[in-house]
C-alpha cells in the first residue's frame, strides 16, 4: 500500500480498492496517485473501484474517479466502478454529469465478473 | 438539539449552524453537517444526497475562488413544511460573468464547470449575490417533500 489511507488490494489479476472513509480532495488526489503506481508495480490487467459505503459524490470526486479509469485505461488496465448508490447516481445525473465512457457495475460480484470475462476475451486473442 | 460537527455552533432559539471555512477539511464539515441535519429531519436518501452534494459544491468553491468564507446552516419551517438552507459567504473575488457560470460548462481550476450550473437543479431555490472584487453570497433552499 502507498502512501494513501485507501487500501489497494490485489486479487489475482485485478486491484481492488474499496473507499469506505468520508472523501477529503486531497485523498481523492493521494488515491489517484497511488492506484496508478499499483497498476504499474503489479502489471494489474483490471482495477475495481467500490464506491457502494459512499453517501455523496460531487462534481470534483465524480471527475476524479471518471479521470482515474481514463488513466488506467490508457495504461492498459481496464476500470470498473462498483456500488454506487441511487441517491448518487440520481444526484450525478441531475447536476448533469453522466460518467461517460465509464464501466459500471452493480456490486462487487458483477464487477469481478466483468473483469474476468474481460481477461477471458484477452487470453482468447 | 444535538451538536453535529465538530465545528457546527448552533443557536439555542432559532438552530443556526455556522461553519468556518478555511482549510480544505472545511468542505468535509459543511458536507457532514448538511447530511446529519437532511437526514434528522426526515429527507429521504435522494434529498439527502441533493443537499449533501450541492454543500459540498458550494463549500468548495468558496475554498478554492476565496480561501476563506462561512456556511450558515438553518432549519426552516413553514407551516408544517420543514426545510433546510444553507449560505455561503466569502470575500472573495466574486464572479465576473454570473450568467455563464450559471449556464455550466464553465470550467475553472477546480471544478467540471458544473458546480453552480449542477448546485442550482439540486435544490428548490437558488439564490445568488456577487459583485467583482467584493465577494459572493449564495443561498439554497431544500423543502423535504410530503406525500
Amino acid at each position: 500500500m502507498a502512501s494513501g489511507t485507501i487500501p489497494i488490494l490485489k486479487i489475482g489479476s485485478t486491484l481492488l480498492a474499496s473507499i469506505q472513509i468520508e472523501l477529503h480532495d486531497t485523498v481523492v488526489d493521494l488515491f489517484q496517485n497511488d492506484v496508478l503506481q499499483e497498476i504499474e508495480k503489479t502489471a494489474a490487467r483490471g482495477l475495481i473501484i467500490d464506491i457502494s459505503a459512499l453517501e455523496t459524490v460531487d462534481s470534483y470526486v465524480a471527475r476524479m474517479l471518471a479521470n482515474t479509469a481514463k488513466m488506467a485505461k490508457l495504461m492498459g488496465t481496464e476500470t470498473v466502478i462498483v456500488g454506487m448508490r441511487p441517491a448518487v447516481a440520481a444526484t450525478l445525473v441531475r447536476m448533469g454529469y453522466f460518467m461517460e465512457g465509464i464501466t459500471t457495475a452493480l456490486s462487487l460480484e458483477e464487477g469481478l465478473a466483468l473483469q474476468n470475462s474481460y481477461t477471458k476475451a484477452a487470453e482468447a486473442e | 438539539m444535538q451538536v453535529l460537527s465538530a465545528s457546527a455552533v448552533p443557536h439555542e432559539d432559532n438552530p443556526l449552524w455556522e461553519i468556518r471555512i478555511d482549510k480544505e477539511a472545511d468542505i468535509v464539515a459543511v458536507r457532514q453537517c448538511a447530511r446529519d441535519l437532511a437526514k434528522e429531519h426526515g429527507f429521504d436518501q435522494f434529498a439527502v444526497a441533493a443537499l449533501t452534494t450541492a454543500a459540498s459544491e458550494l463549500s468548495r468553491n468558496v475554498w478554492v475562488h476565496a480561501h476563506k468564507g462561512v456556511a450558515r446552516i438553518k432549519i426552516l419551517r413553514n407551516g408544517k413544511r420543514v426545510g433546510i438552507e444553507l449560505e455561503f459567504e466569502d470575500h472573495g473575488p466574486g464572479i465576473a460573468d454570473l450568467n455563464r457560470a450559471l449556464a455550466g460548462g464553465f470550467s475553472t481550476a477546480k471544478s467540471l464547470g458544473l458546480g453552480l450550473s449542477g448546485t442550482k437543479r439540486l435544490v428548490d431555490e437558488f439564490n445568488i449575490d456577487t459583485e467583482p472584487g467584493r465577494g459572493t453570497k449564495i443561498v439554497i433552499r431544500k423543502w423535504k417533500r410530503e406525500f
